[in-house]
């Protein structure tokens, strides 16, 4: 088959597909990036607690994520979830095999080792608010749920945009793992088109030029977004 | 779930162990040979070398290495060329292709790694070096080379880890590495989280070998940053 009718959006074409595949992995890399969101920042207040135990949990679930293959992890959380669900199912009294849906499993893979990652980013941010403006909102009566929502959190967030971005870059390109699951994402539309037109070379190369364009465009907004959050701030050499 | 399977399959898995270093190791060397080719152009001032070099590190960089595997091997043996050609023998072996991709996939992004750590050597030192006389390979070796490579150490130790991670991948192109002979047991006995948990148990320790083998050469490389012994 010619590429161009291969790779365009008629009857025959895969062009369609591709884009569909491309929607699904932001999706699922974004969903990823929230729930590792919701796990870093646990684990960073774990450590920033001060709190022995709650510190040592914190350590080893960092420890464990970033020195395991992501593979793996997708894998386990895979067929983990589903077991855990039929269990649960069993016990409900539901009989027979209750599989938990692959982007669900896929994204809370790609959360658990993102939010390995974040929780170090979230620490490093929280820890660069200066110390004086935790003392002068305590100072001026700010209870700890006041002061979270007014200085912690919008500072966090600042500082953490780089890093957020780096990691972002990261679960994009984890993302392709899930295809293992079967998630229609871009890398699984590649494979089957690969497959059933015999043009492994043609659609690689295609998916290859997408998660590129995602790669870098949404590098472009993690610098925007950078840039626009720390417009009033002094930048070194200004 | 009972000890004489976790042995067994322990025993299965450490079997498969040599597979996954030996990609390990032939792609992080041959990825460190083609990130100093890369760092070279990179920082050579000529335009077009730079220019190869950016656009090479913003692809390998920008794609997932499992495309990037997948389109050399399924995808260049769809070329009849590259069928007769004199790499054939090479690329159709699974083996030295998952090292091929592998490797160009790292030598992008340690060669950032050398870049940052050859910008990190303070041009007094080198203008020091200059000073006294030296120049062109004796002032790269004696100065630029010991000092970038320490500096380079920290996130090399990173990269070199999520490398023995990166070996993953080969168990989807028909090798046997630990975690596809994991996947095969698990298949094989219906058993769903053990051979899993163990294949996790080695990748971990082995990572924790590599991060502490670092951290010693870090320790021996900077004696001159603790204190005098009393």
């Amino acid at each position: 088959m010619n590429w161009t009718v291969a790779l365009g959006f008629g009857e025959r074409g895969w062009g369609l597909a591709l884009l569909e595949g491309a929607l699904m992995t932001l999706l699922v890399s974004i969903a990823g990036l929230a729930i590792g969101a919701v796990f870093g920042s646990l684990v960073a207040w774990a450590k920033l607690s001060g709190a022995r135990f709650a510190g040592a949990v914190g350590e080893a679930y960092a420890a464990l994520f970033r020195g395991l293959p992501e593979l793996l992890v997708i894998y386990f959380v895979y067929f983990g979830s589903s077991a855990l669900l039929t269990g649960a199912g069993h016990a409900l009294g539901f009989e027979g095999f209750l599989g938990v849906p692959p982007f669900a499993a896929g994204a809370l893979a790609v959360g658990v080792i993102s939010g390995a990652y974040q929780a170090e980013v979230f620490r490093g941010a929280f820890q660069a608010i200066s110390r004086g403006e935790l003392e002068a909102a305590r100072a001026v009566g700010m209870g700890r749920g006041l002061m979270f929502r007014r200085i912690i959190a919008p500072q966090v967030l600042r500082f953490a945009i780089p890093g957020l971005g780096n990691l972002w870059q990261v679960a994009l390109k984890d993302s392709s793992l899930i295809s293992v699951t079967g998630l229609v994402e871009l890398m699984r539309v590649s494979q089957v088109a690969a497959g059933s037109t015999r043009e492994p070379f043609v659609f690689y190369v295609a998916g290859g030029i997408l998660y590129l364009a995602l790669t870098s465009v949404s590098d472009r907004v993690f610098e925007f977004a950078e840039a626009r959050a720390t417009r009033g701030m002094k930048r070194p050499g200004n | 779930m009972d000890v004489g399977f976790l042995s067994d399959t322990f025993i299965k898995l450490i079997g498969a162990l040599p597979v996954t270093l030996e990609v390990w190791a032939l792609s992080v060397a041959l990825g460190a040979i083609v990130a100093a080719g890369v760092t070279f152009m990179r920082v050579s001032g000529s335009r077009p070398l730079e220019l190869f070099a950016r656009a090479y590190i913003f692809v390998f960089r920008g794609t997932p290495l499992l495309v990037q595997l997948f389109i050399f091997y399924y995808g260049l043996s769809s070329f009849p060329a590259v069928r007769h050609s004199l790499f054939w023998p090479f690329l159709r072996d699974a083996f030295s292709c998952a090292v091929l991709s592998l490797a160009l996939c790292t030598a992008a992004y340690q060669s950032e790694i050398f870049r940052g750590a050859l910008a990190s050597v303070p041009p007094g030192q080198v203008e020091a070096a200059r000073a006294c006389g030296m120049s062109g390979f004796r002032l790269f070796r004696r100065v630029i080379l010991p000092i970038a490579l320490r500096q380079a150490l920290p996130s090399y130790a990173t990269e070199v880890i999520s490398m023995t991670k990166a070996t993953a991948l080969v168990s989807l192109v028909t090798l046997w590495d630990v975690l596809s002979v994991a996947l095969k047991i698990r298949n094989d006995t219906l058993v769903t989280y053990a051979p899993l948990l163990v294949a996790g148990a080695i990748y971990f320790v082995l990572n924790y070998f590599i991060a502490r083998v670092f951290v010693f050469i870090e320790y021996r490389l900077s004696p001159h940053l603790r204190p005098r012994p009393s």
